[in-house]
Order: structure tokens, then sequence, then C-alpha cells
């Protein structure tokens, strides 16, 4: 073959190969991730975070504004302590509440969270006061039939 | 008891015999890393060399990438209706390719089709002495021949990779959204909220990396330490496949059990 045609079919290799990590990148992944917004860090506690995990998103009406960046156990407060990375173009109420909740009946775990009413915003490094703990399956079961039960010994 | 003795014998003499190829594949492998400083001089011989091993192999990565996603999208979608989130195929789809089956199956492709092209290259060479001849010219072999194919293929698998992800992701979404009918909004949006730039894809180039390296390593070598006849240059390249493709399986284990165990 001559040596143009050798240059243009590498030249048009290279370039689909580039445009094929640039689809991966921007069409499957997200490119939030890319970008590693700056963010600021708030912190919670919870009694029982069920299935959550690192990387989970923290949503808010439903929109992604940041992701769980780690979830550790306190061993003074003996509760879970969940460190989130919020994104810093979006602020909430310092009382605002958090919560773990699922996607879906079977879905992945994520956070919720609800806005308060305060005057002054969370800021990096707050602890929010009023969580929420994720809502295990099997206890919701045991406690109905539990119910259940004692509605039959009463009647 | 001379029947142990001769057994023992056998088994060290090719542990051995192993030991001592290895050290000769670095020992080349090293000699012909050293004298890469050739391709930056005369860049046209690393360009024909990424067409011969890049190029030649894309119409056969294009459409594996494709079936391969074709045939994801089908799997995926029967099991995923049973739990009723069809949605969840996309992501499905890309974790599978990005992380696994792009840089695995594109490198035993690569094997395959480049690799043993490679090896038969410079077995040729061996054999009709065109590598002698240009010892006798003061032209060095390593230099001249191996290295630019050693990085055109290095060069090469990477891209190859991403291509038959991208591919297959194309395939999944032809037969899910546009045949079947899944939602196209679920497969994309579940599919970017599950697949990490970090994580996943910057993961699996790194793997294709490896594995050209390990796939064009191997090709090279055999080509270059085949005994110079027809048979032996046919056994090369049998031995370019066959150690390519466990190479390939075992480092693709080694790697996902660093890259993927762990707190995600």
């Amino acid at each position: 073959m001559e040596r143009s045609n050798v240059d243009l079919w590498v030249g048009v290799f290279v370039a689909a190969g580039i445009g094929a990590l640039l689809f991966l990148a921007l069409k499957a992944g997200n490119v939030d991730s890319i970008m590693k917004a700056e963010g600021y860090k708030v912190s919670a506690e919870f009694d029982n975070i069920g299935g959550l995990k690192a990387k989970a998103p923290v949503k808010s009406a439903g929109v992604i504004v940041g992701r769980v960046e780690s979830v550790t156990f306190n061993n003074q407060s003996l509760r879970a302590l969940v460190q989130l990375n919020l994104d810093k173009q979006f602020q909430f109420p310092a009382d605002s509440s958090v919560s773990i909740l699922t996607s879906g009946l079977l879905g992945d775990q994520f956070v919720g969270i609800d806005p308060g009413g305060a005057l002054e915003n969370l800021e990096g490094g707050d602890r929010v006061r009023i969580t929420q703990s994720a809502i295990v399956l099997e206890k919701v079961i045991g406690q109905f039939l539990y119910g259940k039960m004692s509605e039959k010994n009463t009647d | 008891m001379t029947f142990v003795r001769k057994m023992l014998s056998r088994l060290g003499r090719a542990s051995i015999d192993s030991i001592w190829k290895l050290g000769e594949a670095s020992v080349f492998m090293g000699r012909v890393v050293s004298r890469s400083s050739i391709i930056l001089r005369r860049p046209s011989l690393l360009v024909a060399e990424i067409h011969f091993a890049g190029v030649l192999s894309l119409v056969i990565i294009i459409v594996s990438g494709l079936f391969v996603g074709l045939v994801l999208g089908l799997q995926g979608y029967e099991t995923l209706k049973r739990y009723g989130s069809t949605g969840a195929v996309g992501t499905l789809v890309a974790l599978s390719l990005v992380r696994e089956l792009g840089p695995v199956v594109s490198a035993l492709l690569f094997a395959s089709r480049a690799g043993s092209a490679i090896t038969a290259k410079i077995g040729i060479m061996k054999t009709t002495e065109q590598l002698s001849a240009m010892e006798m010219m003061a032209v060095d072999p390593h230099a001249r021949v191996v290295a630019p194919m050693f990085w055109g293929g290095f060069i090469s698998m990477p891209l190859l990779a991403a291509i038959f992800s991208a591919m297959g992701i194309v395939g999944g979404y032809l037969i899910t959204v546009v045949v079947i009918g899944v939602d196209s909004g679920a497969f994309w949006s579940q599919m970017q909220t599950s697949v990490d730039f970090h994580h996943d894809i910057l993961n699996g180039v790194i793997k294709s990396v490896v594995f050209g390296t390990a796939v064009s390593a191997i090709a090279v070598y055999e080509g270059y330490a085949s005994v110079p006849t027809a048979e032996g240059v046919s056994r090369a390249v049998t031995r370019t496949v066959v150690t390519s493709a466990l190479a390939v399986l075992a480092l693709d284990f080694v790697l996902t059990a660093f890259m993927f165990t762990g707190a995600h």
C-alpha cells in the first residue's frame, strides 16, 4: 500500500480509538466524576445504614447533589458515621434532615436530603442532626407479623 | 530408584529451561526497549506497524464488539425482564464490556489476528536470513524490525479495546432500545450513574495497556526466537497464540483482584 494511504488509515484508526474512549467517558460514564466538582463535606450519624455504600448518590428532590464519601463506624456513639460530599453549587439550610432511601423496591440505596427552614446554610465540616435510618425489610416484615399475631391474640 | 532419579532430573531440566527462556526473553525485551529511540527518529516505521497491527485488526474488532454487545443486550434483557428492571440492561452491558470483555476479548482477538502475524513476519525474516543480512550491513534488527513492531502493538491494543467496548455498547443499544423497545433514557441514565470514569473506564484502559504489552512482547519474542524452518515458524505462531491467551487470562485475574475488590 502507498505510504500516504497507510498514513491516512492509521490516522483514521487513532482518531476512532480516541473517539471510542471519549464516547465511553462522556456517554457511558458520568462526566461529573471526571471534573471532580468542588464540594464540601458534611457528616451524619445513623442508627442503621442498611446497604449504603461509598459513592452512592446523594439526592434532594430527586436530583443528584453529591456522593457518599465514606461509611465508617463511630465507636463513641456506636452509630454509623457517613461522610457526604456535596456539590458546592447546592446549598442547604442548616436544619435539613437526611434519610437513607431505596430506589425502587430492591434498588440501590441512596441518601436523601430534605431541606429545613433555617436561615444559615450547611457548611463544610458540619454535622446533620436530624437523620432517619434505612428501612430494613426484614425488620418491617417482622413487625408486621408480630402485629398480626398480637391482633389475633386479642380477638 | 533410577526411575525417580530420572523423573526428578527431567523436572529439574524443565524448570531450568523455562527460567532460562524467561531470562532470555527479558534480555531480548530489554534490548528492544533500550533501542526504541528509532521510532522517534523514523516515525514512519512505527506508523507502518500500527497499520499492520491495528488498522488491519479493525474489522474483526468492530464486528466482534458489535455482536458481543448484541448478545449481552439480549441475554441481559431476558434475565432482567424477570425482575422488571429492564432499564438496568445498559448498566449490565456497559460494565461488563468496559471492565472485562472489552480488554480481554479484544486482547484475545488481537493475539490471534495481529500477534500471530507479527510472529510469522519476524520468523520468516529470520528463516530467509533477512535478519542476518541486516546485521551484516550493521543494521540492528532489534531496532529496525522488532522495536517498531512491539510499539505498534503496544499503541494499537488500548485503542482496539476502546473501539471494541464502544461498539459493544452501540450493539447493546441497538438490540435493547431500537429492536426490543427498552426506554432510551433509562438505558443511558442508569448506565451513566453506575459507570465511574476512574474506577471502571480507566481501569479498563490500564488492563488493555497491560494486555497489549504482554501480547506484543510475546509475539515479537516468539518470532525472534523461532527455529528458522517452516515448521519452526508454524510452531512459533501457535505458541504466540496459546501463550498470549493464557497470559491475558492470568493477568486479567490478577488485575481484577487488585482493581475491583474492596469496598465499592
